[in-house]
């Protein structure tokens, strides 16, 4: 063993017996600084013969390069269990704690009229709005309703005190948007139309006399009941998923003709009847303007609230308006 | 509409097959199908039994012990729940081991330690008819042993019943013959009218009855004949069966064939006691107001001008056109000639004077949406007619057909092209015309344009345009069969840039621990006083209950409740948003009232500065212009813990607290943060102006000031002097601290600012940084009173 093997063991063997890093960082000026042994040596090489010189400052390299490996080796050790140490004294019990702090929620109606407007506007619809109290022109006549017309009893309207008897009432469905629309805005037409609609049904698990509806109405050149039937197939498929399939059933709508209530299929294999539907009636254009041989259109709607209830199988329907907080936390 | 296959039989025999597919195929053509019930099965087991004895149960008050003979001679115990049978009564009886048609097992059980061997039956029970209240007495069962089944007794055959919701545009269907039609046609399937036929004898109705139409617009029709020899009793079982199992309740021999014909036929019909109308002379006219007249239900009932009666010849009315028939000539038992009548009414007539009466009779339901005013009226008469002779009643020769004015529908030029444009079909005129004429119209081959010439049937009065006719090609076409496309729009689609803000604010919302309330709009009379709020809110004519007869003018109560609500359930602390819309009363001119969207905040168990805090917050999502607070009392709002909400010098909203007589008033306990803005007003108002300004990559300073303002002043003032003072180089003030007490006024508070000086384009030097603070000093100075602290 050479002397600059010997130096180079003698420091490794001091390195391994520092027990701190503080004992190591002090031991470093006299093993590796300026005044360490293998430092002093390098400083004699130059006193060495030329072809001597070579070889044992490859020797003197091999052992500095061991000393500081071993001090590195030795600092990452003492290191980590210093920090393991301190670590275990910082020791905590997540189960102790519970966050008083909770986020808020969106209503679940909310929700679901979002989803469902987001669905459209990838479709390329906008979003329409109008008042909930409304004129019989817009929530009747001008749908194509008559005063005396059997369909109007089947609206269960909520009418208000302004003015003559039933000239003003909360709106039974969102098709007012749909008047309001065409005659402010020349087709084409693409909208939904959601909101708070009426009825005099006593509030029940399965009712509500304020509820939520969405309509849809496109009013374009050349549009067919083919493309109602497309369109709702679209709009089911991205609601309720791929597999989800949709039918139309002639139905009667003043307002529409020809008019279908459309169907969508249950896991079982039967049918769920979720909205109306139909081609605009030629009336209802004229009714606002818009020549009914130069353009037509379909229109359809269903209720929001049902879409909230049947997706998380709620067993009472007025746990929507009765916000209780245990239950709209829960969404 | 319900309706028996085996009565749709007798209009096409074709017309068979599984129930349920036969249900699927009158849904498909918009005869939709509510329920389908298979009659007349699974009744093996019950039989005729006789009462033998009642007697009370030692036990139970709400059922009796009934001893009945069920074939074999013995007294058989049974526990019942009814009590409308006497002793000798027969009965349906159901033996232990039978299967109930709705899968009930009959077993032999104690019932409050009684034996019970077997079970009486209901009408329902057994599946015949809707009558549930009471056990069915069979009156005319006495030809038969006891212990026959139950299904001979009754003649019961195995049928299907189909409970079919018809539209209103489609008064043919309230028919059997009408859906037979339909349903024919579906399954390609014949269709005809069988014949009628009967005896007259030469008695002249024209001798003994007249008509007179006063008024045609009301009346397009009306057959009158006259029928002797009657002999008011009971009718044939299988009348009774069929009308108890399309859910009318058999009345006697006469009113049961009316009825009979009116649901196989779609036409209503009225018989008048011959005797009780003098000279049998018939007047058709408008009402006169404030005449009277008893109804066949023994009602007065006081008419108004437009409704329509028909009168005697000394023009008393005797019946409501349409709706009901008059008490006065009604048929009794003593009844032997009858004056039968079957009109054609003016639909909006009989529809108004139905809503007007609430008298939604079955046969109004038919005239309001338009019966058949062609051959069927007659093919009704000879119905009528048929079945009274096989009673035994002798019919004149001749009947009185009157005309007033019918519709007028006159041929439609339907266009092919226009059938396709509008279906997304491909269907040629002669697809259309077999489509057509399977359901009863009339079609004339195309012209060169390829238009065709459609007669409307008769009972089709709701049909009058071409798009009429097409919704029926579409509909024999089959919806199913439509190819679906999608329209794609040429612009795009997008929320508004107001419903991404109201999103926005919910976000935010929900990001500060809130929760969206929906309460409905409905008040109840006292809400608005008891929130302190102007009792001005409008209200409804037709509420389901008192409780929610107001519309709301605020969130407020609504919140309120919710909040009570909720601490009656030991929750809490409560963080409640919602965004919906309010009624004010209207400007004088307006019909419609001042509807507005209002976003409202409440939060329990804290006081005013929570709702500062989500005003602020609202105002960094908005990035709303110049908002501030003026302080004020606005109603219901704690007097001296409120404040006027003013965004671009635009009174928006209020925010603090609830007054605590509010809340006392509403069972609230703590305080009620409180914040109110008229989202629509603030969103259709300028927001959302958002300026880049560099960063700097400069030091910052800070510099604290604290200031003795008197009480009067608002902390608002005094950050809006320093901002002023600092101009561009002070880029942000924090108000963090306020001190009462020793070394400060009474009647003022020390206010605490920090104040961060910076460039954009280099480090501030002392000395600048000097200027501007002692600038900001001066400018707060300019406040009376205001004084810096040192």
């Amino acid at each position: 063993m050479s002397f600059y093997e010997t130096l180079a063991n003698d420091a490794v063997a001091a390195i391994e017996d520092a027990a701190d890093v503080e004992t190591l960082d002090g031991l470093r000026p006299t093993l590796l600084g300026k005044k360490a042994g293998l430092t002093s040596a390098k400083s004699q090489l130059g006193t060495l013969e030329p072809d001597q010189r070579k070889e044992a400052g490859q020797r003197l390299n091999v052992a500095r390069q061991l000393v500081e490996a071993a001090f590195a080796s030795r600092r990452d050790a003492l290191a980590a269990s210093a920090r393991a140490e301190a670590l275990e004294t910082e020791r905590l019990d997540l189960t102790e704690f519970q966050s008083k702090t909770s986020p808020g929620h969106l209503h679940l109606v909310t929700q679901a009229r979002d989803r469902l407007e987001d669905v459209f506007v990838g479709m390329g619809y906008t979003i329409a709005e109008g008042p909930e109290v409304e004129t019989a022109w817009y929530n009747f006549e001008a749908l194509n309703i008559p005063e005396w017309h059997p369909a109007r009893g089947s609206f269960d309207t909520i009418f208000v005190n302004l003015g003559e008897p039933e000239a003003v009432m909360l709106r039974s469905h969102t098709s007012p948007v749909q008047i309001r629309t065409m005659e402010n805005q020349k087709p084409p037409i693409y909208i939904i139309a959601p909101g708070r609609t009426f009825r005099t049904d006593t509030a029940d698990a399965t009712h509500l006399p304020a509820f939520n509806q969405i309509e849809g109405l496109v009013i374009d050149r050349n549009i067919t009941m083919g493309d109602l039937a497309g369109t709702i197939d679209t709009f089911v498929r991205a609601f309720f998923g791929e597999e989800v399939k949709s039918r139309l059933r002639p139905s009667y709508f003043p307002f529409t003709e020809p008019s279908a209530e459309f169907d969508i299929s249950r896991d079982d294999g039967s049918w769920l009847e979720l909205g109306g539907c139909g081609m605009v009636n030629p009336q209802v254009l004229r009714n606002c303007g818009i020549d009914p041989d130069e353009w037509q259109g379909f229109a359809f709607g269903f209720g929001i609230d049902r879409l909230a209830v049947m997706r998380y199988q709620l067993d009472d329907i007025r746990e929507l308006v009765n916000n209780d907080v245990r239950f709209l936390r829960q969404f | 509409m319900k309706v028996l296959l085996s009565w749709l039989q007798e209009f096409a025999p074709g017309i068979d097959g599984d129930p349920v597919d036969l249900a699927e195929t009158l849904s498909s053509i918009g005869l939709e199908v509510d329920a389908v019930t298979v009659t007349g099965a699974d009744l093996d087991g019950v039989v005729l039994a006789k009462v033998l004895d009642l007697r009370p149960h030692p036990d139970a008050d709400k059922i009796q012990l009934v001893d009945v003979d069920s074939g074999d001679g013995q007294p058989l115990q049974v526990c019942c729940g009814a009590f409308n049978m006497s002793v000798g009564d027969l009965i349906p009886f159901a033996t232990v081991g039978t299967v109930m048609p709705n899968g009930m097992e009959i077993a032999q059980r104690k019932m409050r330690g009684e034996m019970s061997n077997g079970m009486c039956c209901s009408g329902a029970e057994i599946g015949f008819g809707d009558d549930h209240d009471g056990i069915m007495l069979l009156t005319d069962a006495a030809t038969h042993e006891v212990g026959t089944p139950i299904v001979d007794v009754l003649g019961i055959e195995r049928d299907v019943l189909f409970d079919i919701e018809v539209t209103a545009n489609r008064p043919d269907a309230m028919s059997v013959a009408g859906v037979a039609r339909d349903l024919a046609a579906a399954l390609g399937v014949s269709f005809a009218f069988p014949e009628r036929s009967y005896a007259t004898v030469e008695t002249s109705t024209a001798g003994q009855a007249s008509i007179a139409i006063v008024d045609p617009s009301l009346c397009g029709r009306i057959l009158a004949r006259t029928i002797h020899n009657v002999t008011v009793g009971t009718s044939p079982a299988w009348i009774q069966q069929r009308l108890i199992a399309l859910g009318m309740r058999p009345i006697n021999s006469v009113v049961d064939i009316s009825n009979y014909v009116m649901l196989e036929l779609g036409q209503p019909n009225h018989t008048y006691d011959l005797d009780l109308v003098p000279d049998g002379a018939i007047a058709v006219r408008r009402a006169a107001d404030g005449e009277q007249i008893t109804t066949l239900d023994g009602t007065e009932r006081v008419l108004i001008e437009r409704d329509g009666v028909i009168a005697d010849g000394t023009d008393r009315a005797i019946g409501i056109a349409g709706v009901m028939g008059g008490a006065d000539t009604e048929i009794s038992d003593s009844t032997t000639s009858v004056l039968v009548e079957m009109a054609w009414w003016d639909p909006p007539s009989i529809s108004r004077t139905v809503k007007r009466l609430n008298l939604p009779s079955e046969a109004a339901t038919r005239y309001r949406r338009g019966i058949d005013w062609g051959d069927n009226m007659v093919r009704a008469m000879d119905r009528f007619c048929e079945l009274m002779a096989e009673s035994g009643a002798t019919i004149s020769d001749d009947v009185i057909d009157a005309a007033g004015t019918t519709p007028d529908r006159a041929p439609v030029p339907v266009r092919v092209d226009r059938i396709n444009s509008l279906l997304g079909t491909d269907l040629d005129p002669d697809a259309v015309t077999a489509h057509l004429t399977s359901i009863g119209f009339g079609v004339e081959a195309p012209n060169d344009a390829g238009v065709l010439t459609v007669h409307i049937p008769t009972w089709r009065w709701d049909t009058e345009t071409e798009t009429d006719i097409i919704e029926e090609v579409g509909r024999m076409h089959g919806y199913d069969k439509l190819v679906r496309t999608v329209p794609k729009p040429d612009g795009f689609g997008q929320l508004s840039e107001y419903q991404q803000a109201r999103r926005s604010v919910r976000a935010a919302l929900v990001g500060a621990a809130c929760d969206e309330i929906q309460p409905m709009p409905f008040l109840a009379p006292g809400d608005l006083a008891n929130a302190g709020l102007a009792e001005d809110g409008v209200t409804l004519t037709n509420p389901l209950v008192h409780e929610e007869s107001v519309l709301r003018t605020s969130l407020m109560p609504g919140h309120l409740k919710a909040i009570a609500y909720n601490q009656s359930h030991r929750a809490g602390p409560l963080r409640f948003f919602e965004v919906g819309h309010v009624f004010l009363q209207s400007p004088d001119d307006q019909l419609l009232p001042d509807e507005r969207e209002y976003l409202a905040v409440s939060i329990s168990e804290a006081d005013a500065p929570a709702a500062i805090e989500v005003l602020d917050l609202i105002d960094a999502t908005l990035a709303l212009p110049n908002v501030q607070l003026r302080t004020s009392t606005p109603a219901g709002m704690h007097p001296t813990r409120s404040a006027d909400i003013v965004i671009a010098g635009k009174l928006r909203g209020h925010a603090g607290e609830i007054d605590p007589a509010v809340l006392e008033a509403f069972g609230i306990t703590g305080r009620v943060a409180w914040l109110e803005l008229d989202l629509g007003a603030v969103l259709n108002g300028p927001w959302g102006n958002r300026k880049y300004t560099q960063v700097s990559k400069f030091p910052s300073s800070d510099v604290d000031l604290a200031f003795e303002v008197p009480d009067t002043i608002p902390a608002s003032n005094i950050a809006g002097a320093l901002r002023k003072g600092g101009g561009t180089q002070l880029v942000s003030v924090e108000h963090f601290d306020t001190y009462r007490g020793t070394g400060v006024a009474d009647d003022a508070r020390s206010l605490a600012f920090r104040l961060r000086f910076q460039a954009p384009d280099r480090t501030l030097t002392d000395d600048e940084i000097g200027e501007l603070r002692a600038a900001c000093v001066a400018a707060a100075h300019k406040q009376k009173g205001v004084s810096l602290r040192t």
